[in-house]
């Protein structure tokens, strides 16, 4: 009997630049871009770092309800959003604020979400950035369905690269556990779907091992499912540019889905409710620490000459000024109105619920005073909602 | 005007939607070459094509979540559950992800998706046949929830379903699937979301849908018999529900009795007992009395006739209701 564990075969990790910011050379997959993209995809993950941190930061000073970090994982984020193609689409988890970054989401959409303005707030279909999903791993059969659409549109194989597009279904380790990621590969794998299913393995589902979700690396699952898997060191922005591409020009030629296993590791709590230190060790997170996405990039432009500390502190400057501006838009954001809620839950208003919302506004108009107690955002949850 | 069973009627309606418009596709288990486990779908793969007509993996969550994926790219999917036992592998998709979407989207995002569900018991099944879950789906915002009770009802209203831009969920009544009743195609539908008087009456109202309508025109056809007219109301749409027919018939009648398969116990005849009272008060002659199942999970179906409301039980809730 072979041995499943997956503890006697050499796991392989696609490494295209070192924690020391070497550049290796991989027989499989390359990095064919010049200086310049790099220095993007430093501007990129420096940027989607501040983003995080000020969430953070106003999460701590009470203005946010609660923010999910991706400390840690900028890498495994900008370099799969970068290898997007115009036509593209990504269904993301809720901690996807680099891939939101590189598709042009405004921040302050994340934010207010985590605010508890709206429920995602940001145009889906004209971002190609599908709302935020918070129950683990149901956009995984999203992102399949999408991509079993536009093969249906005959957008795949056709050689045209302004026609031929891919999906990409994002998703963490904990969620590799969940009916719906399984249920995913298998649909996908049947119709050829035109996918990527993009892992980020930081190593914690909240406060769960990987070794509690999985006996084997990840990316060897793919292959009970019939398509390829790869695990890429998912610190390195190079290899997993690289093996996005890859994956999306495979899944866009009509040879359909596959599975990249980012192998990063999560810096931050699981969300700012978390604590951490209760179930792991600092030695861990110093070991990561080590082998951060951000410095080694920072080392290797040093080392290539092409970053300056102009360059740097530049990138710097603009990342401290949009977390300014981050925080200002954040804190302006109007509370919303309950009553304007009930016109958002269907195509077409019930005449139910439109009686329901119009004796709601009736009850609040009975209020001394002009302003309505909605106005104020405080509105108690005392009216039983009959009609 | 054709005699034509309700299998064959859906069969038809589903027809006409696909024809009607290139973006509906069909998504099930068994639903392609098979024609589904009860023949709704026959031949409509062979004369669409496995693209529109898609033989699905064995995984209710993996089929709507795809659904779901579908319409935001531009489809229109219509779902088929193969039994209402199946149903609740699909829960959080049905409930977490597909209710939301237009609410979360401050409506950008629209979720056409009709999702066909044989429901109810009498067929003799084993366990998980022969359910009645519609109380879930109505208690959740964001679904609109329909039953068809005849032929003619089931041909029109799956294509107002798969036309509608809410997603709707549609339940069969299985054991009415192969009794005929009279087709008119040339005729014009009334709304989707409208409840009707199936049988006119004066003394009391029997509120029913799906396949209890069949079992309240009889008692009332057996009601004659004793001097009993009885007012027959077939509610077609379960969430939203159309009250208005019911008050006019409850201020008409001033005694009101509901009728389902499922569960009493927090079901549809709850919900409208509890608006009846708000609305009809003064005209009521007597408490508003349910029928229903009992409040036990689906029996073997060596007892499921006992179980199941008849035409006895409603009988003696209408004795009951006259009596006060």
């Amino acid at each position: 009997m072979s041995d499943v564990s997956g503890a006697s075969g050499e796991v392989e990790l696609v490494q295209l630049l070192t924690p020391e910011g070497e550049r290796l050379e991989h027989p499989e997959y390359s990095f064919s871009g010049d200086d310049d993209q790099i220095k993007g995809f430093y501007h990129d993950m420096v940027l989607t770092r501040r983003i995080d941190t000020e969430a953070t930061a106003l999460q701590r000073q009470g203005e946010l309800g609660l923010w999910a970090s991706c400390l840690g994982q900028e890498a495994a984020q900008v370099g799969s959003g970068r290898a997007l193609g115009k036509q593209d689409f990504v269904f993301p988890t809720y901690r996807e604020h680099g891939v939101a970054w590189c598709l042009g989401v405004d921040a302050v959409h994340l934010l207010a979400l985590f605010r508890g303005v709206d429920l995602g707030g940001w145009d889906a279909q004209q971002t190609r950035f599908h709302l935020y999903t918070i129950v683990i791993g149901a956009q995984a059969l999203h992102a399949t369905g999408y991509a079993m659409g536009v093969e249906r549109d005959g957008l795949v194989g056709t050689g045209d690269p302004d026609r031929d597009m891919a999906v990409v279904g994002y998703f963490g380790d904990g969620a590799t556990s969940q009916g719906d990621v399984n249920e995913a590969f298998i649909f996908a794998s049947s119709y050829n779907a035109p996918i990527v299913f993009f892992c980020q393995n930081n190593q914690w589902a909240i406060s769960e091992p990987i070794e509690r979700q999985s006996r084997i690396p990840l990316y060897r699952r793919a292959s009970g499912f019939g398509f390829p898997g790869v695990r890429v060191d998912g610190n390195d922005v190079l290899a997993v540019y690289a093996a996005t591409t890859a994956a999306l020009e495979r899944a866009r030629s009509g040879s359909g889905p596959s599975l990249i296993e980012a192998y990063t590791y999560r810096m931050g709590a699981h969300t700012t409710s978390d604590d951490p230190t209760k179930y792991r060790l600092a030695d861990e997170l110093e070991h990561w620490r080590l082998k951060d996405p951000i410095e080694r990039v920072r080392a290797y432009l040093r080392r290539s000459g092409s970053g300056d500390e102009a360059f740097f502190a530049d990138v710097e400057a603009e990342a401290a000024d949009y977390a300014a501006d981050l925080r200002a838009r954040c804190l302006a954001l109007p509370d919303p109105k309950l009553l304007d809620f009930f016109d958002l839950v269907y195509a077409e208003q019930t005449p139910l619920l439109a009686e329901q919302k119009a004796n709601y506004a009736e009850y609040l108009a009975t209020f001394e005073g002009s302003e309505p107690r909605e106005e104020l955002g405080q509105v108690e949850p005392a009216y039983s909602g009959g009609v | 005007m054709t005699m034509v069973t309700m299998a064959k009627a859906l069969n038809a309606g589903l027809r006409r939607a696909l024809e009607a418009d290139p973006k509906v596709v069909i998504a099930g288990e068994d639903v392609g070459k098979l024609g589904g486990v009860f023949r709704v779908t026959e031949s409509l793969q062979k004369d669409f094509g496995e693209h529109r007509v898609i033989d699905s993996p064995l995984a209710e969550s993996g089929i709507v979540g795809t659904a779901v994926g579908m319409a935001l790219r531009g489809y229109r999917p219509v779902c088929e559950i193969q039994f209402d036992g199946f149903i609740y592998p699909a829960f959080d998709q049905i409930v977490s992800q597909l209710a939301r979407l237009h609410y979360r989207s401050r409506g950008l995002l629209r979720m056409p998706i009709v999702i066909r569900v044989p429901y109810g018991g009498g067929i003799g099944a084993v366990e998980h046949h022969s359910e009645s879950p519609e109380a879930y789906f109505c208690h959740t915002p964001g679904l609109k929830v329909v039953t068809c009770s005849n032929p003619a009802d089931a041909y029109w209203m799956i294509q107002q379903a798969i036309a509608s831009d809410d997603p709707i969920i549609f339940f069969e009544p299985k054991r009415r699937y192969h009794e005929r009743a009279e087709l008119d195609e040339s005729r014009t539908p009334p709304p989707l979301h409208s409840s009707r008087v199936a049988r006119p009456g004066t003394d009391v109202t029997l509120i029913a849908y799906g396949p209890m309508v069949k079992t309240c025109l009889e008692a009332a056809e057996a009601a004659t018999e004793e001097g009993h007219d009885l007012e027959v109301i077939d509610l077609r749409t379960l969430s939203p529900l159309d009250m208005a027919v019911v008050y006019e018939s409850v201020q008409k009648t001033g005694r009101v009795i509901t009728v389902h398969e499922a569960q009493l116990n927090l079901g549809l005849g709850a919900e409208l007992a509890a608006r009846i009272t708000e609305q009809c008060f003064y005209s009521l002659e007597a408490p508003v009395l349910r029928v229903g199942g009992f409040d036990i999970p689906y029996p073997p179906s060596r007892v499921e006739e006992e179980y199941l409301p008849d035409l006895d039980r409603v009988l003696d809730m209408v004795d009951r209701s006259l009596a006060y």
